[in-house]
């Protein structure tokens, strides 16, 4: 009905309205083409070199974001909740390799595995403790949000009073960098975004190809509906608290191996840029998430060619707002995706 | 603190709650959270909208009128009813946009600009004092002015008047007249809100609540009611901003943190959703226990005692929505959050 109103007005005629309509059909393009008009800008304003390496470094900081926002926007998709929590999730599993890597001094590969299971661990327990209970219930919106606040709460300062509030730092070699044409990047962090990338186009192809991703893709456009074809809901819910979990730990113990430095508030502080990506590609679109996570970190890293760097984070919030304004079904979005 | 506390780690002493200056922060502190959960319960509670930004509002109410007195040198008073205009406008330009949204988006775009107005005060560092904060003085005048002057004056001039005749002197009770101040603008506020809720206004906003496609079809602007009420929680964050700032007698980006708004929302659901009054007892209850808690002497650091204060207020939350969702002292047949 929406394509039908669109073109009805295209045909009437003006030019900015059929512009409009092949910018709403082809959103992706859009997104590229003003990424590609203010790289050029950038190029010729702040030189080559200045604009390669912000470009490195937006990469890098988009794939923290995008690996984060996974786990988000599976839940948000599939359970359509808005996990507040999420974040925390990522501390709890940087913590935990911590404890292994560092407190226990067992090798960081070792740490990785025993996080990511223990988070995933976590997240099945709160499933099971929580969020089904009260899916049962037919709890409503704000309910769900404020309880998703409130474990906020819990994991993060849980977490600050067994650790304590003083930064800490895996066993990890965050010194070593790679040079190439001018432009360098950490080792840690170009691993960082290896795995990104994988583990979004991994997570994009099961939900696309495979028959666990059709049953979920089945849950996120109707649960009800779901469950009497007969799909086992419960196990459905179960794997995708596994998967969301378990990337949030992984995501966690990847960015404090990168980034160098873990704190109670790590995760917290990086929620709302997660939340960005996974609106700016489209709520449940795991290909949407990395997008949005990227041309998240892009236009943070290359905003502090124009302005100074501590006002990155305050302009990647203001491109938060202005997609929801102006597409809040994000860059991929159809009405719901998953 | 004493001998008897460090020999005996997990000796409890409530000797504080016999301590004036105690209560008068504590019941301070309810009544400046209490006016800035008002405007979380005018939207959550009465029009059915989620705003996360309430710290935000806060911010700029503090932040505005701390710079109207000293960099532009206002008076205290219109300092403050600029600093409400400021934030009114700044409710409106984030809701114009943004109300449209459904309630889950609208809930993160008003959380993301209250975190733009935090890391904005935090970085203008010319204007906010930046991290340090600002002690609300004018370096370069030769006879600095704070921004409090204008209220110690008032306040000591009650002190002189009305409360040493009758006995309150000395340091303890220095904060007795901001503590009668700030009860007494909540409680006007919250029989004028009772007014207006009562009003056919209010009717209308309770209508959008319940369903807002019905309020439409009669007729009713929705997009126009959630506007105005998203503005008198604008308005009513403003003015507890101000109170904070002489409270505090300093402006820190930090007590602006998204925490604080949750802080508000577990003030609402334990004091009920859906009812005015019920925000003055959630305050009370709730800033005792965390203030109280200040005063566990069990040895432990002021890191785990401020970490077991935030799982307590997770829990209040987490509890709460799951087994009362018209919040503690709520009536259920008025508000529900379950659809």
């Amino acid at each position: 009905m929406e394509a039908g109103s669109l073109a009805a007005t295209g045909e009437r005629g003006s030019g900015t309205a059929r512009l409009r309509t092949a910018a709403g059909e082809h959103p992706a393009l859009v997104v590229l083409g003003i990424l590609i008009v203010i790289s050029i800008a950038l190029i010729f304003g702040e030189g080559l070199q200045p604009f390669g390496q912000t470009t490195v470094n937006g990469l890098v900081a988009g794939s923290y974001f995008a690996l984060g926002a996974i786990g988000l926007t599976l839940v948000y998709g599939i359970l359509k909740l808005v996990n507040f929590a999420h974040g925390d999730m990522l501390t709890f599993g940087a913590y935990i390799a911590f404890l292994f890597n560092v407190t226990i001094g067992m090798p960081i590969a070792i740490a990785l595995l025993v996080a990511v299971a223990t988070t995933a661990a976590v997240g099945v327990f709160l499933e099971l403790a929580m969020w089904r209970p009260m899916r049962r219930r037919k709890a409503g919106m704000l309910q769900l949000l404020l309880m998703a606040i409130g474990l906020a709460f819990v994991l993060r300062n849980a977490i600050q009073f067994v650790a304590g509030t003083q930064p800490r730092r895996l066993d990890v070699d965050t010194t070593t960098s790679l040079s190439f044409l001018d432009l360098t990047i950490g080792r840690t962090q170009l691993i960082l975004l290896i795995v990104a990338i994988v583990a979004l186009l991994s997570v994009a192809l099961m939900l696309r190809r495979t028959s666990l991703g059709r049953q979920m893709r089945a849950l996120a456009d109707n649960f009800d509906l779901a469950e009497t074809t007969g799909i086992d809901t419960g196990r459905i819910v179960i794997v995708t608290w596994i998967l969301a979990a378990g990337l949030a730990g992984l995501a966690g113990v990847l960015v404090v191996a990168s980034t160098g430095s873990l704190t109670p508030n790590t995760g917290f502080q990086l929620l709302l840029a997660m939340f960005a990506a996974v609106i700016l590609g489209g709520i449940g679109n795991a290909f949407g998430a990395l997008a949005g996570g990227l041309v998240l970190g892009l236009s943070q890293e290359w905003s502090t060619l124009l302005f100074a760097s501590q006002w990155k984070i305050a302009i990647s919030f203001a491109v938060l707002i202005h997609v929801l304004v102006l597409r809040p079904q994000g860059i991929f979005g159809r009405a719901r995706t998953l | 603190m004493s001998a008897i506390a460090t020999t005996l780690p997990l000796a409890v002493s409530f000797d504080f709650l016999t301590a004036w200056g105690f209560w008068i922060g504590v019941l301070t502190f309810a009544a400046v959270y209490g006016i800035f959960t008002l405007g979380l319960q005018i939207n959550v509670g009465y029009t059915g909208i989620i705003n996360f930004g309430q710290a935000g509002f806060m911010a700029i109410g503090a932040y505005a009128s701390v710079i109207f007195t000293v960099e532009v040198g206002l008076p205290m008073l219109l300092s403050l009813a600029l600093a409400i205009l400021v934030a009114v406008i700044a409710g409106l330009l984030i809701g114009l946009p943004s109300l449209r949204l459904r309630a889950d988006y609208f809930a993160i775009a008003t959380i993301a600009f209250s975190e733009i107005i935090r890391l904005t005060a935090q970085n203008a560092r010319g204007l906010t004092g930046g991290n340090q904060g600002t002690i609300a003085l004018e370096l370069e005048q030769e006879e600095p002015v704070f921004f409090t002057d204008g209220w110690f004056e008032v306040s000591r001039s009650i002190s002189d008047n009305i409360l040493d005749p009758i006995g309150f002197t000395g340091t303890e009770f220095e904060n007795l007249p901001l503590l009668l101040l700030a009860w007494i603008l909540l409680v006007a506020l919250v029989i004028v809100l009772n007014r207006l809720i009562r009003s056919p206004w209010g009717r209308v906003l309770r209508a959008i609540r319940e369903d807002e496609d019905a309020a439409r079809a009669l007729g009713k602007n929705a997009f126009g009611y959630k506007l105005q009420s998203l503005s008198i929680a604008a308005a009513l964050g403003a003015l507890s901003g101000w109170l904070l700032a002489l409270q505090l007698q300093t402006v820190n980006q930090d007590a602006f943190d998204p925490i604080f708004t949750f802080i508000g929302y577990a003030i609402l659901v334990l004091g009920g959703l859906a009812s005015f009054a019920g925000v003055m007892v959630g305050s009370v209850v709730l800033w005792t226990i965390l203030e109280g808690m200040r005063f566990l002497d069990v040895g432990l650091g002021a890191d785990k005692i401020a970490a077991l204060r935030f799982i307590l207020v997770g829990l209040i939350l987490i509890l709460l929505m799951a087994f009362r969702p018209q919040g503690a002292l709520g009536k259920r047949e008025e508000m529900v959050l379950g659809d």
